[in-house]
């Protein structure tokens, strides 16, 4: 069963057990918070450096935007996780990107100039959470109608009922 | 003035063709429709889109000169759902993501809860995902080269491949009860112990597909038609597959020899003997012989599986997490409770985050499940290639004939359950 005291938290914590990690390398400077837990590593990049963490992790060998997507702490501050996971074929390992941003004002840029890859899967989180993505070519609704109202996925909207 | 507003005219739009208008100035971005060009809608009810995808085509006389995929039409809110079930309810929602190949989407669903709470799984049950994984591939892309003949004009191909997926669909209800929502594969094992002769029906359906593979490739590999309309077309080049997103079997096609099974193992994928078909013409004919090789490796692991099939548990040994025996639960006390605990109130799973990646026939499936400690998920992602993939739709058929459109299509391989969710 899984042990929770395996869990390795924290930047310090992190970057000291697993210096040889490419994405430990790439992001040494540009990552706030770091958790090794359960064989993945997870990276928190503050807002503004998102793209260039992407650029970052690019040159490393991570070549291969798998998504992004969201989740929603609602009521908690931050609010918003956005996840990126971000693979490499040549080093076959995958690194989880995060970025937390608050309700008052969540967006932050896109990465559609790193990853063109990154643009269904920007525009799906801008449908479900209302995460506004600066700098998008397309930002429109992909799931929902056009006219709809809210945000589905977010955690103050209800599963079933009226809105 | 495009053609279209000529002929209708201001007053006489239908409803239908200003929304195609309306969806063509925004998909096009900055640039107004050319004066020669006209928008034409393909979809959602067009019977080669696989679904209900649709698509707003501008062409110049028969060429692409750009297209916007439209999709949501089949968007069901699985992962909302997800949320407000326990974790075990989640099951059989994921049947209905990709669902040409549900034990897979099982599969990579239960990998990703399995992480989360640090189960074991033993050899045996991992042994039985493969070898039904594996059949899910060959159902997959049975159907896959059915419809994508079709579409092309080769009928008698979607008969024969049909012929051979309902031998598998009633392997599937022989193991599951049900031909397509199994929901066979369960967190920490499978949902029960297969039956006595299924190894045999199995092995007998294994020995002869080869043979039904080389029926199909009589049937198409020499065919001038077949030929003309697959090679060369719908090219796209190595990088612009990998800043795309394309994975799977069109981003193997393109000369990029990664697939998870090999590289990324998980479910024991290691201890099989297998090679991953590597193409790099990356046109609609190289994925059509790169799936047809896939198929015949396919057979290869299963027939390992079936040879190499360990004894033992087909579940984990965790009573308060997998629902006990029948027989057990109606004599012993211990089992009544826990199989009543599982039942009410699930069970609770460690806070945190865990990814699984699974190579699905369509190419690899994520699930991103994460957890605040209770018993029902906090956010399940799915990860699809079909999603990616379709992004990828426009730099395959800019420049070509519309007639290539659909062959495009059937070579990307796309279902539109997985892309809308």
């Amino acid at each position: 069963m899984y042990d929770p005291a395996t869990a390795i938290l924290g930047k310090d914590a992190v970057f000291e057990a697993h210096p040889e990690n490419a994405a430990v390398k790439a992001l040494t400077e540009l990552a706030t918070d770091a958790k090794y837990d359960r064989d993945e590593l997870t990276l928190t990049v503050a807002r503004e450096n998102i793209v260039a963490a992407m650029r970052a992790l690019q040159q490393a060998g991570y070549n291969f935007f798998e998504d992004a997507t969201a989740v929603d702490w609602y009521p908690s501050e931050p609010r918003f996780q956005v996840t990126y996971h971000i693979l490499s074929h040549k080093l076959k390992q995958r690194v989880r990107i995060v970025v937390r941003l608050h309700s008052d004002d969540a967006s932050l840029d896109s990465i559609t100039s790193v990853w063109p890859a990154a643009n269904f899967y920007e525009r799906e989180v801008f449908d479900l959470f209302g995460i506004h993505f600066g700098g998008h070519p397309n930002l429109r609704r992909i799931m929902m109608p056009e006219d709809w109202n809210g945000h589905p996925l977010r955690k103050d909207y209800p599963v079933e009922g009226y809105r | 003035m495009s053609p279209v507003h000529e002929i209708t005219g201001a007053a006489a739009i239908d409803p239908g063709v200003e929304d195609v208008l309306k969806d063509a100035a925004l998909n096009r971005l900055n640039e107004p429709p050319a004066d020669q060009t006209m928008v034409i809608n393909m979809g959602p009810q067009h019977p080669s889109t696989h679904g209900v995808l649709r698509l707003v085509l501008e062409i110049d006389g028969e060429t692409v000169v750009s297209m916007a995929p439209d999709i949501g039409y089949l968007h069901t809110g699985i992962e909302k759902t997800c949320e407000a079930k326990f974790y075990q309810q989640v099951v059989p929602m994921t049947d209905r993501i990709d669902y040409l190949s549900p034990m897979t989407n099982n599969t990579a669903y239960a990998l990703a809860v399995e992480k989360l709470l640090g189960l074991e799984i033993p050899p045996k049950a991992q042994w039985l995902r493969v070898l039904f994984n594996e059949l899910m591939r060959l159902n997959s892309h049975l159907v896959w080269l059915g419809t994508h003949a079709m579409d092309i004009g080769a009928l008698t191909v979607f008969l024969y491949c049909f012929r051979e997926r309902e031998q598998l669909l009633r392997i599937f209800e022989a193991v599951a009860g049900q031909r397509m929502m199994t929901s066979y594969v369960r967190i920490g094992g499978l949902s029960m112990e297969p039956p006595r002769d299924l190894y045999n029906r199995i092995r007998t359906f294994l020995n002869d597909f080869p043979a039904h593979i080389d029926e199909y490739e009589g049937l198409l590999q020499n065919n001038p038609i077949w030929i003309n309309r697959l090679k060369g077309v719908g090219y796209i080049s190595p990088e612009d597959a990998i800043a795309l997103g394309l994975s799977g079997p069109p981003l193997r096609a393109a000369g990029i020899d990664f697939d998870l099974r090999r590289d990324m193992p998980y479910s024991s994928y290691e201890k099989f003997q297998f090679q991953v078909p590597v193409a790099t013409e990356s046109d609609v004919w190289a994925r059509y012989i790169l799936r047809m090789q896939e198929m015949r490796e396919s057979v290869k692991i299963c027939l390992q599986a079936l040879d190499g099939m360990p004894e033992g548990r087909y579940v984990a040994d965790a009573p308060k997490i997998i629902l006990p025996d029948r027989e057990q639960m109606k004599t012993q006390m211990e089992s009544l409770i826990h199989h009543f605990k599982i039942v009410t109130e699930g069970f609770g799973v460690p806070a945190g985050e865990a990814t699984s990646s699974v190579e699905a026939a369509h190419g690899p499936m994520n699930y991103y499940v994460v957890s605040d400690g209770t018993a029902k998920p906090y956010r399940v992602h799915m990860r699809n290639s079909d999603y990616a993939n379709l992004q990828a739709l426009e730099t395959m058929c800019k420049g070509r004939l519309l007639a290539d459109v659909v062959a495009v299509i059937g070579s990307i391989d796309i279902v539109l359950g997985a892309i809308d969710r």
